[in-house]
């Protein structure tokens, strides 16, 4: 238990090496936490080795030092070889990654929550748990994602109906979830029922939120899914890499084993990287072009003419930046832990990115749009209409002649 | 603290639970589980100094809750007993509630919208300083100021999103204005994130924990209260009847549920709150729906009523002016058989609203009541009476408004699933935002719709020449 909190008050950059993590705790003085789980510690096995036997065997000659570094540079590689192949296989397998992190996270958080109150027994409260996960999920689904999928939905009668009244079915389920909830309070567990209760619902806040945030950003462009998390990742590492080889003012109490250093070479070899990265992906079609259903061929096709943003441009270079800046990093690093610990910095990179491409890059959905005004009254229809026919004769884009062509 | 747990033991006003939980270490009524977590948390944390303790003499000692009724009243009632004292206080205060209702109604939509900001603003407040009181974080470095600036950040944020498009010619002329609507989004999660890390910088060693329950229990409150009262602005701008009729259908289940309980209840409904009865909720449920149904015909005759509420920048104000739309027209609907007879009429000519409004009431009484119990199951599980004692024999505010918070969602819920289209002037902002090429694809197929429904009429050139699609 002591562990677990550790690595989930860490970042993900310390070697989860045990001794180092209990001075660490002493040192943080997280005192009251640590005796309440030393009391619960006694009932929780130590955390189980899960490196394969093989590696076990391979590396059984190395210091214990160097072990544990080939362990976790070798997961590393494993990691992100699995992220490149799911890339390949395409924007559909990748949305169901996200889910299944999403669902894995989840999962870890209110395991945490059960573990601090010893709620295991209250009534229901796990089947809730996972039902406000449900539906919440499904909400979200029918705001985003059936905007997408929308030819797909309308041929189906079932589906259409699901994605139409999406916001009431899934407040009906919500609905019946609290009731569940008020109707299982037991007189003895209120104010831990409480807890639990706001509990799960600030961990869909950060878990449900963020992951449908991500697989906006997916659709948009893979470019944009896999920019933001490869900087995240390489910063993790480069910031390690720099901490580790020029490290020494310590950066904040809480993490001590992060330095000035390593956020400073971090920040500059991130960003390097994403210029880098962006470069190479912007030249492919597949990862630049938003994803779309195409309704014959029956699946995601990526295929479109690439807008402005990834198209080649000529840009002064100002006098100061004359020299390109090597880069090299070496591939070991950060590994065990759950999945939360993998993700706990891509967390608030998922909203940015959105919030970003929401405010400065994507403007409404036109199919949509047109769909929304069909929807509408005549003689809203026909105001609408007007007004943007003088707002395009204003603009020259609309002439007599171009009318009636 | 232990004076907190033992204060309000019986659970909310009307409670006739039986005798508060004496000492801790006793089993009788209360918490039992949380009276052994608090032993074991306030041992420990008592060895490492930890905020979240505090021995017998260190804990201040909580007034008793004031008495806020005026002298003038007080005199006034000074002859009669105490029973009957108790209702003429709640009776005088609900008819000064609801006339101060009736006013605010009669000065517009912006002052309820006012209204209903400031609401809101009260209602974080109490329910912030309940968990200061609960967990005695006073002390701690920048919570209170970091939970008012979350406050703000997404009531910027909601503004943005729902508000400004109400507003939309006002924005447009000032040019500071559109820069903050347009980029709402980017600034409000930029100042969040802003809040966020002053949060993880003011981690202080010791109260770590705390320090969490505090920010995980601000983020909490903001979601209950500030979202349901921006859908509560929305309800109101789609116009000013689906802001009234479900307030009033709750507040009805409220008075009629007590009133058929005082005079014939005798089934208990639920644990949690031992005065509601069966009899009271079946009654109140009909009598709301009826109340519901009339009140939904009387206000549907009103313009004012029932006008999505738009702001004019020539007369800049907010006007209520429109055409209704088919729910607010008089339509004849035929009767079932068995109505036939009972009414002797052939048809009834009344608003297709009136029909919605039996949705709202039916939620109203049926689900209302359980963000009732909710509000009853916290008062118990934090050992408080009332949530402030902001109003006179009535509680805080949070104690009127608890039913009121799942009804907001629902009726905003409804409307955008089965009433609204989308709304036009955002249709028109987006289409104006939009690359002019695409402008132009849209323009064509508007054009082709539109002719093809006969809206437009075909210009003489168009009919010779037919217009291809590129």
């Amino acid at each position: 238990m002591t562990e677990l909190r550790q690595r989930v008050a860490r970042e993900p950059e310390a070697p989860p090496e045990d001794k180092e993590s209990e001075s660490e705790a002493k040192a943080d003085g997280e005192t009251a936490s640590d005796s309440e789980s030393r009391v619960e510690a006694v009932t929780q096995p130590p955390s189980a080795d899960d490196t394969p036997e093989v590696l076990n065997r391979a590396l059984s000659n190395l210091s214990s030092r160097w072990k544990n570094w080939w362990v976790r540079g070798i997961l590393t590689l494993a990691m992100i070889a699995f992220f490149f192949i799911i890339i390949y296989l395409g924007p559909m397998v990748l949305m169901m990654i996200v889910m299944c992190v999403q669902i894995k996270c989840f999962h870890e958080i209110i395991t945490i929550g059960y573990n601090v109150y010893h709620s295991y027994d209250l009534p229901w409260f796990r089947t809730l748990s996972w039902y406000f996960l449900l539906c919440v999920n499904y909400f979200f689904y029918g705001e985003t994602v059936t905007d997408y999928f929308f030819t797909l939905v309308q041929r189906e009668e079932p589906l259409r109906i699901l994605s139409k009244y999406h916001r009431f079915i899934s407040f009906t389920l919500y609905l019946t979830g609290f009731c569940m909830f008020v109707l299982s309070l037991v007189k003895k567990h209120y104010r831990l029922q409480f807890y639990m209760f706001g509990w799960t619902h600030v961990t869909l806040l950060i878990v449900v939120t963020q992951s449908h945030l991500v697989i906006h950003n997916l659709f948009e462009g893979m470019i944009w899914f896999i920019v933001p998390i490869s900087c995240v990742i390489c910063n993790d590492i480069m910031a390690y890499m720099f901490g580790f080889f020029f490290g020494r003012t310590p950066l904040i109490k809480l993490s001590p084993k992060k330095t000035w250093e390593g956020f400073i070479g971090g920040f500059f070899a991130t960003v390097v990287f994403g210029l880098l990265l962006s470069y190479v992906m912007s030249g492919y079609r597949c990862f630049v072009c938003p994803v779309e259903y195409n309704n014959d061929t029956n699946s995601f096709t990526v295929d479109c003419e690439p807008s402005g943003l990834f198209r080649l441009q000529e840009y002064n270079i100002p006098g100061v930046i004359q020299s390109i800046i090597g880069w090299d990093f070496a591939n070991t690093i950060p590994g065990h832990g759950g999945i939360m610990d993998r993700f706990d910095c891509q967390y608030l990179m998922a909203t940015f990115v959105n919030v970003y491409i929401a405010s400065f890059i994507r403007g409404p959905n036109p199919s949509k749009l047109v769909q929304q005004f069909l929807t509408l009254r005549p003689d809203q229809q026909l105001h609408i209409f007007n007004t943007l026919k003088s707002h395009l004769t204003d603009k020259g884009m609309l002439t007599a002649a171009t009318e009636d062509k | 603290m232990w004076e907190l747990r033992h204060r309000g033991g019986g659970g909310p006003g009307p409670g006739g639970e039986a005798a508060s939980p004496p000492r801790e270490g006793e089993a009788a009524g209360g918490d039992h589980e949380t009276e052994s977590t608090s032993d074991k948390e306030t041992d420990i944390d008592d060895r490492y100094g930890d905020l979240d303790s505090r021995t017998d003499s260190d804990i201040p000692e909580i007034p008793p809750s004031l008495d806020r009724t005026p002298e003038i009243l007080k005199k006034a009632l000074s002859g009669l007993s105490s029973r009957w004292k108790n209702w003429w206080i709640r009776g005088i205060l609900t008819l000064t509630m609801i006339s101060l209702f009736f006013l605010i109604i009669y000065m517009g939509s912006f002052m309820l919208m006012l209204l209903v900001l400031s609401i809101q603003v009260k209602c974080f407040h109490e329910i912030i300083t309940i968990g200061y009181r609960v967990y005695h974080s006073y002390d701690l470095p920048w919570f209170r100021t970091l939970s008012w600036y979350f406050l703000l950040c997404v009531n910027y944020f909601f503004y943005g999103e729902t508000v400004a498009d109400y507003f939309a010619t006002f924005v447009q002329r000032e040019e500071q204005l559109q820069f903050l609507i347009r980029y709402h989004r980017f600034i409000s999660f930029a100042l969040y994130l802003a809040g966020f890390c002053m949060f993880v910088l003011s981690l202080v060693k010791k109260h770590y924990r705390l320090q969490f329950y505090m920010f995980a229990w601000t983020h909490v409150t903001l979601l209950i209260t500030v979202t349901q009262s921006h859908l509560v602005i929305q309800n109101l701008f789609e116009g000013m009847i689906w802001f009234l009729v479900p307030i009033s259908s709750v507040i009805c289940n409220d008075i009629t549920a007590y009133i058929f309980g005082f005079f014939f209840g005798r089934t208990p409904l639920i644990k949690l709150s031992p005065k509601k009865t069966w009899e009271g909720f079946i009654g109140g449920f009909f009598s709301t729906v009826i109340f519901g149904f009339i009140a939904a015909y009387v206000l549907s005759k009103y313009q004012y009523f029932v006008c999505p509420v738009e702001y004019r920048s020539d007369v800049n104000s907010f006007v209520t002016e429109c055409e209704p739309s088919e729910l607010f027209q008089l339509q004849s609907y035929s009767l079932p058989p068995f109505l036939k007879a009972v009414l002797r009429r052939e048809t009834v000519s009344m608003y297709p609203f009136q029909i919605h409004s039996i949705a709202l009431s039916t939620f109203a009484s049926l689900i209302g009541p359980f963000g009732g119990f909710f509000a009853s199951g916290f008062k118990r599980a934090f050992k408080i009476k009332d949530f402030a004692n902001t109003i006179p024999g009535h509680g805080g505010i949070m104690d009127r408004f608890d039913c009121q918070y799942l009804m907001a969602t629902f009726v905003h819920v409804y409307i955008t699933s089965f009433i609204r289209g989308p709304n036009p002037s955002k249709v028109l902002q987006q289409l104006l935002v939009l690359q002019p090429e695409q402008q132009l694809n849209i323009y064509k197929t508007l054009k082709t719709h539109l002719t093809e429904k006969g809206i437009l009429q075909p210009t003489l050139k168009s009919l010779i020449f037919p217009i291809e699609d590129e």
